[in-house]
């Protein structure tokens, strides 16, 4: 609990719901015929509705952005440091919408809720949501808040995949897209990883093929041991090192199959935290939308001619540390740009973090986003 | 608007309206800002951390990339300048980016800072030390220039290269032309700017 809302945060949000009554036809050829939305507001929208910025969040990533739920909230929302009147996405210039997408299980229709045929947990039966759907719930999101056009849409990780993804699909609606530690297409390694927290899963007893609700268990284990892995991915070995190094909880080596070493200790705890709040479909479903993601294979694989009818400028950022969304993923991107004469600035931030670094205040970091949201922000009065 | 260093200013003179360019380590984006007003469009290429943010609050198109890597992200012929001021001597391997400069660039303009000025010589000789001058502020063990030339090594490079010099301005350490720089440029040129382009084969 903060002692006092900090001057910068946007203080005490509450989550706002959203029911959607228009079928969404999915890329899967599947249809979702009614769903709900929730996410939340920062600022105020001008009334040339001008001045809208989209958060979109990552694998596990929800709605609640920045801020505080209650004065109880042990921590602020999963990107507080970036957002907030005065931060780099400023509070006081821009209205920031974030939401929970679809598929998710922190409030947004998705496995956990109810199937309106069945009136049981969708679980393994509900569709599996691509980028390219995401982007178009958002969309009549942004309908339903009265926002025709973004003024830019950020995201890090499978969150800046959404802003190509919005880039490419609805070119008018979006003028700066910031696409950070980001990538147009996941690697095989990537996919391999993805495929090792899939049968961490799915190779739970408890997993069920997905019923778990129905059995009134979940695959804690399967889920944290996905979580273990995801973690260790998105940290970089000097970071572990750093945080870390060969620590022992106790005095001595034990001899025995027990924790002993600090980092064995720190993801346990970490991914049991996750198992116990995350759901293991959505989990699933988030991997499948990352694995899925490749907008070029419609153009050829020339990602150069897939990103052609864009209009949004784009910051593209990337991390030193980051192997898991390298920057030679983020210089794919910005080759395609430039090749298809975008307007397209690149950073390649040093960080020791690895692909975590996204979600940390490193200065350098978030003084480019700064200074790239008051550029768009002047734009908007000239 | 932040006025332009004066070799930056000659650059900006012998850009054309309306064109595409290239700015090999733009640095803040001044030039590139200057020339926005003339409708000339394009990317600056930089690598230092600090000049980025520069660059996004002056509206340049910045990309922050290492040089010595050549400039592969890049079609030939997709631009029809490429700018390198006062970076060529500090690449590892200056005849490599000359090639990929040309390779991009209908035309380029490369300007550079002349070894062979006399006050280089004179120290070098009669003093036995690595020449210190407001061209070349900094000493032989901090500064980042690997590969100094002169005037004569730079043509004779361009030679080699079938590069052809649409035209050239050397100036001395204030940035001004004279009598005697004409007559004698790599003796009393502090500076050098070309404007080149790949010879017809």
């Amino acid at each position: 609990m903060p002692d006092s809302i900090p001057v910068d945060s946007v203080g005490l949000v509450s989550p706002q719901f959203i029911h959607i009554d228009t079928p969404l036809s999915l890329e899967s050829g599947r249809m979702l015929m009614q769903y709900d939305l929730v996410y939340e507001t920062y600022g105020e929208l001008n009334t040339q509705a001008s001045n809208a910025v989209l958060i979109c969040h990552a694998l596990s990533g929800d709605h609640h952005a920045a801020g505080y739920h209650s004065l109880e909230d042990k921590r602020a929302g999963w990107w507080d440091n970036l957002i907030g009147p005065g931060k780099a996405i400023d509070t006081n210039l821009f209205f920031v919408v974030s939401l929970n997408n679809l598929g998710g299980c922190q409030g947004s229709t998705g496995p956990t809720s109810i199937n309106p045929d069945t009136q049981k947990p969708y679980g393994p039966d509900f569709p599996i949501i691509t980028v390219v759907d995401w982007v178009n719930s958002q969309a009549v999101l942004a309908d339903k808040l009265g926002i025709r056009q973004w003024a830019a849409i950020v995201g890090g990780s499978l969150g800046g995949m959404q802003a190509i993804q919005w880039a490419i699909s609805l070119p008018d609606r979006i003028r700066h897209a910031l696409i950070i530690a980001a990538a147009s297409k996941l690697s095989a390694q990537n996919i391999a990883f993805n495929e090792v927290a899939r049968t961490a899963i799915k190779g739970d007893p408890d997993f069920h093929d997905g019923h778990y609700a129905e059995h009134n268990t979940a695959p804690r284990k399967g889920l944290g041991l996905a979580r273990m892995i995801g973690h260790i991915t998105y940290l970089s070995d000097e970071a572990m090192g750093k945080k870390f190094g060969r620590d022992l909880r106790h005095d001595s080596l034990n001899y025995d199959y027990d924790v002993e070493f600090q980092v064995e200790s720190y993801l346990r705890y970490q991914s049991e935290i996750f198992a116990e709040h995350f759901d293991a479909n959505t989990y699933l479903l988030m991997t499948k939308a990352l694995d899925y993601f490749d907008p070029a294979k419609n153009f050829n694989d020339n990602l150069a001619q897939t990103l052609a009818e864009i209009k949004a400028k784009c910051l593209v950022i990337s991390f030193t540390t980051d192997w898991r969304f390298s920057p030679e993923r983020s210089h794919e991107i910005v080759n395609a740009l430039l090749t298809a004469n975008k307007s397209v600035t690149y950073a390649e931030i040093e960080a020791t973090q690895g692909h975590d670094a996204f979600l940390l205040p490193i200065t350098r970091y978030h003084q480019i986003v700064g200074t790239y949201m008051k550029r768009i922000a002047s734009e908007e009065e000239s | 608007m932040k006025k332009l260093r004066t070799d930056l200013q000659i650059i900006y003179d012998w850009i054309p309206n309306g064109v595409r360019v290239l700015d090999l380590g733009c640095g803040d984006g001044n030039l590139l800002t200057s020339l926005q007003r003339r409708d000339v469009t394009g990317y600056g290429l930089e690598i230092d951390n600090s000049q980025i943010a520069n660059c996004i609050e002056s509206k340049v198109n910045v990309i922050q990339a290492d040089l010595d890597l050549g400039l592969p992200q890049f079609s030939n012929q997709s631009f029809d300048f490429v700018i390198l001021s006062q970076t060529l001597q500090a690449v590892k391997r200056p005849d490599f980016l000359l090639d990929e400069i040309i390779r991009v660039g209908k035309q380029a303009i490369i300007g550079f800072p002349n070894f062979g000025h006399w006050q280089c010589r004179k120290q070098l000789v009669f003093g036995g030390k690595m020449p210190v001058s407001k061209t070349l502020p900094d000493y032989w063990f901090n500064n980042s220039n690997i590969h100094l030339c002169t005037i004569k090594d730079f043509e004779k490079l361009a030679a080699d290269k079938h590069v052809t010099i649409i035209k050239r301005s050397i100036l001395n350490h204030s940035h001004k032309d004279s009598l005697g720089i004409k007559l004698a440029p790599n003796l009393l040129g502090e500076i050098a700017l070309y404007q080149i382009k790949k010879s017809a084969v």
